[in-house]
C-alpha cells in the first residue's frame, strides 16, 4: 500500500467511526460531550497549524474563538441576519483582524510573541466583558438561534453532532492536505530553520501571517458553531484559561499532527467531565501536563501511539513469519 | 556577476569587515580564505541579505541588491549553504530538497488544501525533480531518512542538493568541506566542478587549502576584516603577506 493510499484509508476509517458513533451512543450526555470534542478538535487543529507546523506560539487563540461566537450571537439575535451568512462573515472578520495584526506581531519571536498574543487575548476578553450593550457583559448573551437547513433544525445533540463533526472532518482533511503540500513543507521549514527557509525563497514573515489568518478563520468558525449549538455564550469561555487549554490540547496530542489534535481535544474535553478536581485546579493540571509531555514525549501522545502500533505490527509480522 | 563594493560591517565596537571589495566573475569558481574571525561568513551574510552592511553596496549583474532580503535574492538565483549546517531536521532528506523547489512552484493555500488537479501535477513534478537533484549529489539511497539523523558529511551534501534545486545562477558555499574526510572532500571537489559545468557561478569559503588551490580560479584573502590580497592560487600562495597572516606574524 502506498503512503498516500494508507493515509486515505486511515482518514476514511476515522470518519466512518465518528459518523456511526451516534447510533451506538444513544445517551444524549455523551453525544453532547462529543459535540464539544468536535469543536475543540477544530480549534486544536487551527492552533496546531500555527504552533506545530509554523512553530509560532499563540496564547490568545481563545479570542478568535470568542469573536466567532459573539459575532454570530450578536448579528443573529439583534439584527436577525441569516446565521449561515453570519458564520462566513464572522470567520472573515476574525481572519481580517488576524491578518492586520499578524504583520507587526509575527515579526516577534519566542517569548515576545507569546506576550503579544497573550495581551491580545486579554484585550479581546475585556471587550467581551465591557461592551455590555452588545455582548451582554459578564452575564452573557442568550437566545441565539439554532442553525437550520430548510426544515432540518439543529436543535438536539444528535443533529448537532453531525453538524459539528462533518465540518470538523472537513477541516481536518483540508489541514492534512495542506500540511503535506508545498505550503506545509514551507511551514515546517520555517519551523526548523527560518534563515534556511528564507534562503530557499520562502517569505517567512508573510507565510506566518497567512497561516495565522487561516488559523483565526477556522477558530472563528468553531466559535460560531459553538454559539449556535449552545444558544448561549458568556465571556468566561473565551479567557486566558481557555487559550492555555488549547495550547495544552495541541501539545498533549502532538505538535504537527492533525490526528494528534483530535486526541488532545478528546482528552482535555473528557477528563474534566469525569474528574471533578479539574474544576478548581484546571490551570495547574494543564501546566503539569505541558511539562510532563514536553519532557518525556515531545511528539505528544500520538507519537507514543504510533510507536506502540509499530511495535505491535512488528511483533505480529514476526509471528506471521514464524508461522509461515 | 557578483560585486560587493567597499563593504564595512561593525558589530557594536567590533569592525568585522572594513572596506572590503569582492568581484566574482560569471561562471568562475572563486575562493575566499582567511584565518578564523576574518569576516568571511559575515561577508556571505551581507551578500545574501541576512545582515545589513554598515556601509557599501552589493550588486548582482549591475542590479543594486544591497537591501534585498534573502527570499528575494533566492528568486533572483542567489543561494547559499551554511557553515553551521541549517537543515530542516524534522523533514526527510527528500522533503528538504523539495523545499528547494518552493520558488519553482506556485500552488497556493486553496489549491493545496483542496488538492486541485493542478496542485497534484505540480507536486509530482516537484518530487521528480528533487529525486534528480538527489541523484546529482548521489544521495538517493538516503531519500527517506530524517535529515537530523544524517551523518555530518551527508548533511553538508544535502544542503548543496537543496540549494541546487533552486536552479540558482550563483551559489555561495560556506566551508562545505569542514568535517568531511579526505575521500568525501575529493568527491566534493568533483561535485563543485560539476556544478560549475552547469553554468553556475560558485563562491567558496574554505579552510582546506588543498581544495581551494585545486578548484578555484581566483582567491580573495581576508584578514581581520580587511582584504589582504586577491589573485590566482599561485599568486596567493607566494604572497608573503598571506603567509604571515596564516602564521600569525604581523
Ligand atoms: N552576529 C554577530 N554579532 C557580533 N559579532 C559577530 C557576529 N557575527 C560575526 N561576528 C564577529 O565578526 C568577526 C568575523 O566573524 P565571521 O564569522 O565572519 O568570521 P569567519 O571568517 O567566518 O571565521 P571562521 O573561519 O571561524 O568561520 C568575528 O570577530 C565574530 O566574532
Ligand atoms: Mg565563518
Amino acid at each position: 500500500m502506498t503512503k498516500e493510499k494508507r493515509q486515505i484509508t486511515i482518514f476514511l476509517i476515522f470518519s466512518f467511526v465518528l459518523l456511526v458513533i451516534p447510533f451506538s451512543l444513544r445517551e444524549s450526555y455523551l453525544l453532547n460531550v462529543m459535540v464539544f470534542i468536535g469543536i475543540h478538535t477544530m480549534l486544536a487543529v487551527a492552533l496546531n497549524l500555527l504552533m506545530g507546523y509554523a512553530g509560532q506560539i499563540s496564547l490568545g487563540h481563545a479570542a478568535f474563538f470568542g469573536m466567532g461566537a459573539y459575532i454570530s450571537g450578536i448579528f443573529t439575535t439583534r439584527f436577525g441576519l441569516d446565521p449561515w451568512l453570519v458564520i462566513i462573515m464572522a470567520a472573515l472578520c476574525a481572519a481580517a483582524i488576524a491578518f492586520a495584526m499578524g504583520f507587526p506581531i509575527l515579526k516577534l519571536k519566542g517569548h515576545y510573541l507569546a506576550m503579544a498574543t497573550l495581551g491580545f487575548g486579554i484585550i479581546i476578553y475585556i471587550i467581551f466583558n465591557e461592551t455590555v450593550n452588545w455582548t451582554g457583559g459578564p452575564s452573557g448573551l442568550s437566545g441565539i438561534p439554532n442553525l437550520k437547513i430548510g426544515e432540518l433544525v439543529f436543535d438536539n445533540d444528535f443533529h448537532n453532532y453531525y453538524l459539528v463533526w462533518i465540518i470538523t472532518l472537513g477541516v481536518m482533511l483540508l489541514s492534512i492536505n495542506l500540511s503535506q503540500s508545498r505550503i506545509g513543507r514551507a511551514l515546517r521549514a520555517v519551523h526548523d530553520s527560518e534563515v534556511a527557509a528564507r534562503v530557499m525563497g520562502i517569505n517567512a514573515w508573510v507565510l506566518k501571517v497567512q497561516i495565522f489568518t487561516v488559523s483565526a478563520f477556522i477558530s472563528a468558525m468553531a466559535g460560531s458553531l459553538y454559539a449556535h449549538t449552545m444558544t448561549f455564550v458568556a465571556p468566561a469561555s473565551f479567557g486566558f484559561n481557555f487559550s492555555v487549554e488549547l495550547v495544552t490540547m495541541v501539545v498533549v496530542g502532538g505538535l504537527g499532527s492533525i490526528y494528534g489534535s483530535f486526541l488532545g481535544a478528546a482528552i482535555l474535553t473528557t477528563l474534566p467531565e469525569f474528574l471533578r478536581v479539574f474544576e478548581d485546579f484546571d490551570i495547574i493540571i494543564y501546566g503539569l501536563m505541558l511539562i510532563v509531555i514536553t519532557m518525556f514525549m515531545p511528539g505528544g501522545l500520538i507519537s507514543g501511539l504510533q510507536l506502540l502500533s509499530q511495535k505491535f505490527f512488528l511483533k505480529f509480522k514476526a509471528k506471521a513469519d514464524k508461522g509461515a | 556577476m557578483l560585486r560587493a563594493k567597499n563593504i564595512t560591517k561593525t558589530f557594536g565596537g567590533l569592525t568585522a569587515l572594513d572596506d572590503v571589495t569582492l568581484n566574482v566573475a560569471a561562471g568562475s569558481i572563486t575562493g575566499i580564505i582567511g584565518p578564523n574571525g576574518a569576516g568571511k561568513t559575515t561577508l556571505f551574510n551581507i551578500i545574501t541579505g541576512i545582515y545589513t552592511q554598515t556601509a557599501g553596496e552589493v550588486y548582482l549583474d549591475d542590479e543594486n541588491i544591497s537591501f534585498f532580503p534573502p527570499e528575494t535574492l533566492a528568486r533572483m538565483g542567489l543561494v547559499r549553504t551554511f557553515q553551521n549546517v541549517e537543515m530542516f531536521g524534522q523533514m526527510t532528506v527528500l522533503e528538504n530538497v523539495m523545499v528547494g523547489l518552493h520558488t519553482k512552484s506556485r500552488s497556493g493555500f486553496l489549491s493545496c488544501a483542496f488538492k486541485l488537479p493542478r496542485q497534484i501535477r505540480e507536486e509530482k513534478l516537484i518530487k521528480e525533480k528533487s529525486i534528480r537533484w538527489l541523484e546529482f549529489t548521489d544521495m538517493t539511497d538516503l531519500a527517506g531518512m530524517r535529515a537530523d539523523s544524517l551523518p555530518f558529511g551527508k548533511s553538508r551534501l544535502l544542503e548543496i542538493s537543496r540549494a541546487m534545486a533552486l536552479e540558482p545562477r550563483i551559489i555561495l558555499l560556506d566551508e562545505p568541506a569542514a568535517g568531511l574526510n579526505s575521500r568525501e572532500t575529493l568527491q566534493l571537489a568533483e561535485l563543485i566542478r560539476r556544478i560549475r559545468e552547469l553554468g553556475i557561478t560558485v563562491v567558496l569559503v574554505e579552510h582546506d587549502m588543498d581544495l581551494v588551490m585545486d578548484i578555484c580560479e581566483t582567491i580573495f584573502v581576508l584578514n581581520l576584516g580587511k582584504k589582504l590580497t586577491q589573485g590566482t592560487p599561485r599568486e596567493v600562495q607566494e604572497n608573503p603577506a598571506v603567509i604571515s597572516a596564516y602564521l600569525g606574524v604581523s
